[in-house]
Order: C-alpha cells, then structure tokens, then sequence
C-alpha cells in the first residue's frame, strides 16, 4: 500500500516536473492538491493564491467548498452548476465523476483557504468584496498577503475600502517579526486612527522584538483609543436610555392624559398598550393572507387601527364603569384594576397565552454606524416615533377646542362646569384619547417586546413611576419624568447590574416623591386641592 | 362621642365562630374516621389554616383603609417579609439533613458556592429572635417608609403608587440570589419547627388552630384600638385629614403608628402562612398580590374588620374553587368581582347584610332604629 502510494507520489513528482516546463507557478502548485497530505495542501493554497491565475479563486473556493477533486494525479473543480473541469487548463471535462475524491481539508487548511480568499478577493472589482477581504486579511494577520495589499491599497479608488486595507497592511506590519521600527511606528499610527476594539487588541500584543519607541507609541495609541471608546460607550449608554426613555414616553403619555384630567388612576393603561400590540397582530395576520404587498406598511395601517381599537374600549369603559366613580380615586383604581384583569384573560383566552409573533417591517432593519457605535434602525424609529406623538399630542392640547376643554378640565373641573363646557364628554374623550395613544404605543413596543398577554403588566408600573416623577396635568413633566428615568436606568446599569439598578431607581423615586409629592411639575394653585 | 365596649355583638359573634372552628377543625380531622361525611381531609387543613393566614392579612389592611384611609398596595411585602423570617428559622432548623448535609449553610448557599453565612442570617437559629423579627422587620421598614411619605404629605393614590414601587423593588431584590435568600426559589423543603415535623398531621392542627388564635388575638387588637380615643382620630382623619390637622392633631404620629402596626399584623400572617405551605418565594411580593387583599376588604365590608375576614374567607374559598373547577375563568370572575363591588356594593357583604337588618327592624321598631355609622366616609 505504502509502496503503491509512493510510486503514485513520485509520478505526480513527474507529471509536475513535465507541466512545470510548460507553465508557471499556478501549473506547479496545482499537483500538490492530489497528494493527500494537509501541509501540502495548505502549501499549495499558498502558492496558488499568489500566482495571480484567473482561475486560482475558483479553486480555493472550490477546496473551502468540498468541490475540489482529484483523481489520477489530476485537479478538477466541480462547479456549483455540476460540471466538472480541469482546474489547470479551465476546461469542461465532462460528468463522469469516477475514482474522484474530494480534497480533505482541517481547521488549518481552512485558516489557509479564508486568508488566501482574503488576498484573492483583494483585487476584485467589487468594492463590497474588497472590503470584506480586507477585513478578512485584518483579522487573520496573514504575511503572505502583504504584496497583494500592497497592491490594492495603489489602485484602491474608495477611502472606505482603503482604510480597511490600511489598517490590515498595519496588522500585519505589526505583528510581522522582521518589519522595521519605521513600518511599526506607521502602524501604531494607522491603528490609533482606526480606533475600535481589535485596534486596541493589536496594539496591547505587540511582537516582543518591538522596540521601545514602537512600545511607548503604541501604549500612547492604546490610551487613546481606549479614552474614545469610553467616550461612545457612554454615548451609546445614552443612547439606549433615550431608546428606553421613548418607550417609557409612549407608555405613560396616555396616563398622564387620564391620571392628569380625571385624577383617575387607570389601572388597566397596560392593557390598553397590549390591545394596541395586538391589533399590529391581527393586521399583519389578515395582510399576510389578503395582501402580502402591503406588508412593508403594516404597522402604519396598524396605527389608526391600534388607536381606534383601544379608545374605544377606552370610552366603553369611561361610560359603563368609571363615570360612577368620579371623586373616589381609590376605588377607581380597584375597579380599573379588576377590568384589566378582565382584559387579560380576554386575550388569554381568544389569542392563546403564548408569545404572538410581530414582524418586522424590511426597512426597519439593519442599523446605522456612528463613530464607535451602532444605533438599530428599529430603536431610531421609536424614538422618532414617541417623539412625534408626543409633538402631536401636544399640539391637539394647545391648538384644538378639545385640548382646550380638556386642559380646563384638568386645572379646574367646577369652573370649566360653570363655563358650559361638558365635562363628562370631556371625560370621555380624554380617556379615550389617553387610551387610543396607549393603543399607539402599543404598535411600537411590538416590535421590541412580546406579545403576550402580560404585555401591558410590564409596563404599568413603570409609566406610573414616569408620570408621579414628571407631576401630573403637565405633558413636559412626563417627557422631562420619561427620559430621566431611561438614561438614568442605563446609566446605572453598567454599574449596578439591571436589576439593581432599578431597585435603585424605584428607591430614588420613592425618596422624590416623598420630597415633592407633586412631581417635578407640579400644577400650582388652587387646583392642587381639588 | 360613643366609645364602642369591646365586646359588643360583633365581637362575640366573629369571637364565637373563631373559637368554633379551633375546636371543630381539629375535631373533624383527627376524630372522626375518614368514612365519616364530616371528616375534614388531612389536605384541607392547611388549606384552611392559610385562609385563617390571609383573613389576618386583610383584617391589617383594613385597619389601615377602613379606618384611616391609607391604601396601602404594598401589604404584601410586609406578609412576605414576616414569612421569610419565619422562613429562615425554618431553613435554620434543617441543619444537616439538606441535600448538601452542610451542618450551617442552607442548600441554596453550598449550591452557590458561599462559604460562611451571611450576617443577617445569624441569630435565627434561636426561635424567639426569629420570632421577634417576624414583627420587627415589617414594622421597622413600615416605619421608616411611613415616616418619610406621611411627614411630607404623600396621600391618596400617590401613596397606593409608592407602596406599590416599594413592594415591586423589593420582589426585584428578592429574586437576585446575590440577596442571599434563595433567589428565584425562596425558602423551602423545610423539616421541623421547634422540634416537630412540619408533614406531621399533628403540626398542622396545631399551626391552624395558633392562625385562629392570632386571627382571634388580631381581631381583638384591632377593635380595641378602633373603639379608642386613637381609633377615633384615625377615623376623622380618614374623613377629613386637613380639618383632623387644623383641631391640633398630629396626623403624621397617628397614620405612623398604625401603619407599622398594621404592618406587623401583615408580618405575623406571613409567619404563620409560611409553616402552613412550606415555601416562601419572591412572587409573594408581587403588587398584584397585594391588590388582592384589597379586593378580599372591599368584598367583606371596607371598614368593619369582620368584614375583612369574611372577604379573605370567601375570596378565597372561590379562588380554591375556580382554579379547580374553572381555571380560565377565575380572572374573569377576580376581575368582575372587583368591578362589581366597587360600583354596586361599596359597604361589602357584610354592609349589605347589615343595611338588610337593620331595614328589616326598621319596620319593626321604626322609632329605635339606630342609626347607620359615618355615610360621609366618601
């Protein structure tokens, strides 16, 4: 066997010998393939990827793929599309797969296969392709690489890509044995302007023959980098407290309406936000059916709905429960409790107790980069989001004759009485409104939570800490109450751990309120006795 | 103004039925033979005896809401509190028999890799200091939140929130295992307590008829400091806090004061139930258990404290029933149940029961009717 296997080795010898007087250095690595033997496998990805053959990515990728065979001291590529041809010439070799076996490949060969990839796709044409490739040569540091990279970074046209290939000509150079204190220091440069988290790594590893300049350089760099990513970890620490602050906005700006009109604590606000995730639901399951194409605007269609569907159970319930209750505040808050009990197991019992799946729209994925972070299409939407319906709320209470009683109401409710305004009707429409923008919020938080029964109990306490925090009748305290407690919460986390910190936020709250019961703004006047 | 004698009829009556069942429960368990149609099964005894646990529960709350209009949404916590320091002499008691056999750490500690006790630990292997921590640790944490939200005016709904934040935080607290009291599972697989098993048919009765007792001695307690000169300011100022002000009392001292004591009433109710149901875990702190109890006043009668035991009792008893018979539809039923009452029956069960008597003898002796106690609570 083992004689049988030399003679076949030392044929191939042969073969390769005969070939490499015809052919160069693509022709001469190609046999290398058939021997069988992973170091000289990976040897000969070396030497095919830089020979500059046209056809030499097919054939790594053809290896990296299990579609590399040989047979009788041949190389062939199986294309994707099943015909087989011969890897040196390029040409179809017809179907017959006989005594072909595929090349074997281990976790080396395979490191061998992504770097050589990465310096052959170096030079595609594809900017996107570039880019990758450069990335991939970055992190796999490999020095064989370096004249291709060279070559690319001379004709690259896009900065994009060229500062990616910069950056992994600097990888190599730095962790390279024999580059030159000059090469390092330029690096270390390169790096420091890269600035993100493999940078650093590179420039704590240094090679131990760097010498102390090169040392002290890339200490210096370090520093830096590490001061920039501090700086957008707390950006995005921020960040994501506006993304919480807006969630915790479109929760409790309904309650602010309800709580700030009517005193009335409505305990059944978080159910008024699951019914709102739930007709997203319903939406996208009859599009899903009847209309696929409008999938991209489900959740637009789902906004009025969501707002038409939760205010009027909003107004149902004003007229058929709370409208008996007006001037006891603790029972209100008992009977709202048991309706959205109530509500709950209502949806329990017709959707299932399990989480229900919202889909996200196409466009709101994907995310967008800025600086060292990334911010996710889908959070940028909801803060948009809460924004604006927090500008349009605000608009309807300053400029619409509906705003206008409503806001009577709240600061006075026997004088607005005496004015001839109908308080009850306001009553009525201020809940629903409150109702109809929790239904709102509900659509957003669809596409951040489950949708589940228990939606709305995430909620509750939450948005009533951001309404007693922001002070009641005054929409800016809740926006001021919202966003304060997002970042605080985010900022706290890092520190304290989730939960802790918001045991510690609901503690700081608590010693707020005990030291302006009111909230931070508070209506002034006689209204507060009221 | 009409000081009340303790024992007026009420009080005999709720006294009576109390005395009743500590001999009857005991009676129909272990006297009677399991053939016999009164034999009370061995299940059924600490079922009642958390009934019995939970009516303790609602009699605190509605001292403090019946009588002074403080709506606490938090009671719970201060249940939940008692029991863990039961809970924790309990775990104490195990000793070396844990599935680790660790002769002082708890299973939960040698799971997590502790090595020694935590300091708050220490001391609870001794009965009476645990005991004393049943009612201190409620108390004192009633205090010191009462004392900030009553000196700077927290009233009404705002305090309901706050008391309802309080008790969210700390079944946030309660569920870490850093806290160092079980996590996520609490205390459990308890043995014995003070030296007898805690299955023991025996333990059981004894722990129902010590509830009854309590519930009694709570009962008892609660009329006493009703019927006082202090009972009838918490009274006025439930009705009109700022006028209660304005005559020269101290509000702040009185709410104080029956607030921590309501709390370790809560306290003792949660020592007792924990024995009774052999767990203790941080969901007894959920705010929705704490609306609960309310909901158990509201349905008894706001403001009579017999009520309130009726309305633990009865909620209770048809809790144990729908989730049996009718699982899905025991939301449906809490949640009407709590409309319901607030809009039709303000006064309760017992209100109606009592508006149905005295109607009845009105047409009897239309001229000595008395008349119907403080309407004006609204």
């Amino acid at each position: 066997m083992i004689v049988l296997r030399n003679i076949t080795r030392a044929l191939v010898l042969l073969i390769g010998m005969a070939s490499a007087v015809l052919a160069g250095p693509y022709e001469d690595a190609l046999p290398n393939f058939a021997n069988d033997s992973y170091a000289e496998t990976e040897a000969a990805i070396g030497a095919v990827a830089v020979s500059g053959n046209p056809l030499s990515i097919d054939v790594v990728e053809a290896l990296r793929d299990g579609r590399l065979l040989v047979g009788a001291g041949q190389v062939f590529v199986r294309r994707t599309s099943g015909e087989l041809v011969n890897a040196a010439t390029g040409q179809v070799w017809g179907d017959q797969t006989g005594e072909l076996k595929p090349v074997r490949v281990n976790n080396r060969v395979r490191r061998a296969v992504e770097a050589a990839l990465g310096s052959l796709t170096l030079l595609s044409s594809d900017a996107t392709k570039r880019l990758e490739a450069a990335r991939a040569v970055f992190r796999s540091r490999d020095e064989t690489a370096l004249p291709t990279l060279e070559k690319a970074i001379a004709q690259e046209g896009q900065s994009r890509v060229r500062n990616v290939l910069e950056s992994a000509r600097a990888a190599i150079l730095l962790s390279k044995q024999d580059a030159l204190p000059m090469q390092r220091l330029s690096a270390v440069e390169t790096l420091r302007n890269r600035g993100d988290q493999e940078a650093l790594a590179l420039l704590s590893n240094l090679p131990s023959n760097a010498t102390s300049e090169v040392v002290a350089a890339a200490g210096k760099a370090a520093d830096g980098i590490r001061a920039r990513l501090a700086f957008w970890e707390a950006v995005q620490n921020v960040w994501y407290g506006i993304s919480l602050g807006s969630v915790l906005l479109l929760a409790a700006i309904g309650l602010a309406i309800t709580f700030g009109t009517m005193g009335v604590i409505n305990m059944a606000h978080g159910e008024m936000v699951m019914l709102g995730a739930y007709t997203t639901f319903m939406v996208q399951e009859f599009i899903r059916s009847q209309a696929p194409s409008l999938f991209g605007g489900s959740l637009l269609i789902a906004l009025p709905l969501a707002f038409l569907v939760a205010g009027s159970v909003g107004v149902l319930l004003e007229r058929t429960v709370i409208r008996f209750l007006y001037g006891r505040s603790l029972e209100t808050l008992l009977a709202t409790w048991g309706i959205s009990l109530i509500l709950q197991q209502s949806v329990r019992t017709i959707f299932g107790p399990t989480n229900r799946e919202v889909s996200t729209p196409a466009w709101m994925n994907g995310a967008l980069d800025v600086g060292a972070t990334s911010l996710t299409y889908n959070r940028i939407a909801i803060v948009v989001f809460a924004f604006a319906v927090f500008a349009i709320l605000l608009l309807v209470l300053r400029y619409t004759s509906l705003g206008l009683y409503v806001r009577a109401v709240t600061q006075n409710r026997r004088m607005a009485g005496s004015m001839g305004i109908r308080t009850s009707r306001i009553d009525a429409l201020a809940f629903g409104l409150g109702s109809g923008v929790a239904g709102i919020a509900g659509v957003a938080l669809s596409q951040i939570d489950n949708v589940s029964p228990n939606l709305g109990q995430g909620y509750i306490i939450d948005s009533f800490m951001v309404v007693v925090f922001g002070g009641v009748g005054n929409l800016w305290g809740t926006l001021v109450g919202a966003m304060t407690l997002g970042i605080a919460n985010k900022l706290l986390e890092p520190y304290a751990g989730a939960v802790l910190g918001k045991i510690v936020l609901l503690i700081a709250i608590i010693v707020f309120i005990q030291r302006r019961p009111r909230g931070l703004f508070a209506l002034k006047g006689r209204a507060v006795e009221a | 103004m009409r000081t009340q004698s303790l024992f007026d009829r009420q009080t005999i009556i709720v006294l009576s039925l109390l005395a009743a069942s500590a001999i009857l429960v005991p009676a129909m368990n272990g006297l009677t033979s399991p053939e016999s149609a009164l034999h009370l099964s061995d299940h059924l005894v600490p079922l009642l005896g958390k009934y019995v646990c939970f009516a303790l529960l609602a009699l605190s709350v509605d001292l403090i809401w019946g009588f002074c209009g403080i709506l606490s949404l938090g009671h719970g916590a201060f249940f939940a509190l008692g029991g863990y320091a039961m809970g924790m002499y309990l775990m104490r008691q195990i000793g070396p028999r844990g599935a680790y056999a660790d002769p002082v750490l708890p299973d939960f500690m040698v799971f997590l890799n502790w090595k020694e006790l935590p300091w708050f630990w220490h001391g609870f292997d001794w009965f009476p200091f645990a005991a004393l921590m049943v009612l201190l640790v409620p108390g004192v944490l009633a205090f010191i939140f009462g004392w900030f939200a009553f000196r700077s005016r927290v009233t009404g709904v705002y305090f309901s929130i706050i008391t309802q934040a309080m008790t969210f935080a700390l079944m946030l607290a309660f569920f870490r295992n850093d806290m160092g009291l079980g996590g996520n599972n609490g205390l459990t697989d308890f043995k014995e307590i003070l030296g007898f098993s805690v299955q023991a048919k025996s333990t059981r009765i004894a722990l129902f008829v010590l509830s009854v007792l309590a519930l009694a001695g709570g009962y008892l307690l609660c009329r006493w400091v009703v019927g006082s000169k202090f009972g009838k300011v918490l009274v006025a100022v439930r009705d009109a806090e700022s006028r209660t002000r304005f005559l020269g009392y101290c509000v702040e001292h009185y709410k104080l004061a029956v607030f921590a004591l309501s709390a370790m009433l809560a306290g003792v109710a949660g020592a007792l139930y924990v024995p009774q149901v052999g767990i203790i875990n941080p969901s007894e702190f959920a705010p929705a258990n704490s609306i609960e109890v309310v909901i158990w006043v509201a349905v008894g009668g706001r403001g009579t404290l017999a009520g309130a035991i009726l309305g633990a009792l009865l909620v209770n008893a048809g809790k144990t029933w729908f989730t049996a018979v009718l699982p899905e539809f025991w939301l449906f039923a809490l949640g009407s149940l709590f409309v319901f009452v607030t809009l039709f029956m303000s006064r309760g069960v017992l209100g109606a029961v009592r508006d149905l008597w005295e109607h009845s003898n009105q047409k009897v002796r239309a001229r000595r009717s008395p008349q119907p106690i403080s309407h004006a609570a609204e």
